[in-house]
């Protein structure tokens, strides 16, 4: 089964992700900051990462620079997702490594498209 | 809204679009009529029925129309039809076109411009190898209100997420507020115009690629037929025609056959034999924008060397 990891500080949002990831057949873990987020990936390495950006402790943005430095740590497609909308945000974020950019607020479609656009397509019989 | 008033807007629908409604779509027909007859202040649907058999209000009528038409839509969608034409139609087509170094393009659904930007950024990709060519897309739709957002190129956030890789949208898109707009550069590259699919359109010009998605399936199976036969005939004889997933060509035309290759390709059943010219338009129904363009060279933009 396909893994996913969701990081966000807000609890709101991970259920809402956790549900659309669910739906396309991803098995889900959540981490509600950057730090707890790298310790989740060091024991096992998810397939997938949406990723906060604005958040306490280690941010999305220092935690994918880690990631992407630590071992196995190129393999996770990761998604942004974030209220960071502006074109410089983006261009960082694709910098330091990051697959694709969600813009908060999203919904299942966007979420399915980005998915699809990363290598993950809509599994046959998925809802 | 009464059995009479439904008949009286189904073939009044047919007659004017194509659309072929069936007696489930009631629901349709009173959602999206509502707010016409709201903005004509009319009472009900009753009422606008009253009003469009009285003397003809054009306004109206394209509000009705465009009112009962669907504009879904999204960037690089499917994303097939587009993975082929970087990868196939565009090459094949350009090392047949080597000598007159032109491509015409043509968009026959265009609603609100993601199928044809989508082209243009694959053509502004292929850039290099395009330098002195003259390439026309052209795209159409029924809809004028679509066709204005086309032409301005702004979409939503949510427009912009759906089928479009971020690294295009940061190439090709400037943010305006909360909106998104295309670059000026693909913008010029398509050549929006107003066009009902049931009315001639060989002033168009012959097309070497024509992409005409999820339009058909809205059509009776004479419409579907007669349609086809059409774009046939505005399709070079080694043309690509690409239709929706939903679509296609059997059993309505036998001038067109599915490529054994590409799923949703279709191309001219015996290349090379042409339709005869001066085929008969059907009577009373001459669009102004044949009458505009008629017999003369398409006055096209053309986007030289991109």
């Amino acid at each position: 089964m396909k893994t996913c990891l969701i990081v966000d500080d807000s609890a709101v949002i991970r259920k809402v992700a956790r549900r659309i990831f669910e739906t396309m057949n991803f098995q889900v873990g959540e981490a509600e900051d950057g730090e707890k987020a790298l310790t989740a990936c060091g024991e096992t390495m998810p397939d997938a990462i949406l990723l906060d950006w604005n958040m306490p402790t280690m941010d999305g943005y220092d935690f994918l620079r880690a990631l992407r430095k630590s071992p196995g740590g190129e393999k996770p497609k990761v998604l942004f997702c974030t209220t960071e909308n502006d074109v410089g945000a983006i261009a960082r974020a694709l910098h330091a490594g990051a697959d694709e950019y969600i813009m908060k607020p999203f919904d299942r479609d966007i979420v399915t498209a980005k998915l699809a656009q990363v290598g993950f397509l809509a599994e046959a019989g998925a809802a | 809204m009464t059995d009479l008033e439904f008949d009286f807007l189904r073939g009044y629908l047919k007659t004017r679009s194509g659309l072929a409604l069936s007696g489930e779509k009631r629901y349709l027909v009173e959602s999206r009529l509502g707010p016409v007859c709201r903005r004509f202040n009319l009472a009900n649907l009753g009422a606008l029925v009253t009003a469009l058999k009285g003397t003809r209000d054009l306004a109206m009528e394209r509000a009705v129309v465009e009112a009962m038409t669907t504009n879904e839509t999204f960037f690089f969608r499917d994303r097939t039809p587009f993975d082929l034409f970087r990868d196939v139609l565009l090459p094949e087509a350009m090392a047949r076109r080597a000598t007159q170094r032109r491509l015409r393009i043509w968009c026959a659904a265009a609603s609100s411009g993601q199928e044809p930007y989508s082209l243009a950024m694959m053509l502004q990709d292929a850039a290099p190898r395009l330098a002195g060519w003259t390439v026309d897309l052209v795209a159409t739709d029924l809809s004028t209100e679509v066709l204005e957002k086309a032409k301005a190129g702004l979409y939503s956030h949510f427009e912009v997420q759906r089928g479009l890789p971020v690294q295009s949208l940061i190439k090709h898109f400037e943010q305006v507020g909360e909106q998104w707009r295309i670059s000026a550069s693909l913008r010029q590259m398509v050549d929006y115009r107003p066009l009902n699919l049931l009315h001639p359109f060989e002033a168009l010009g012959t097309f070497d690629i024509i992409y005409c998605r999820n339009v058909l399936i809205y059509f009776d199976a004479p419409t579907k037929g007669d349609v086809l036969a059409r774009l046939r005939n505005s399709l070079a004889s080694d043309g690509a025609l690409l239709l929706g997933a939903a679509e296609t060509v059997i059993g309505l035309t036998d001038k067109l056959v599915p490529n054994t290759q590409h799923r949703g390709l279709y191309n001219q059943a015996a290349a090379g034999a042409r339709a005869p010219a001066g085929r008969l338009a059907p009577a009373g129904l001459v669009p102004p924008v044949a009458t505009a363009v008629m017999g003369a060279p398409p006055p096209l933009r053309r986007v030289v060397g991109l």
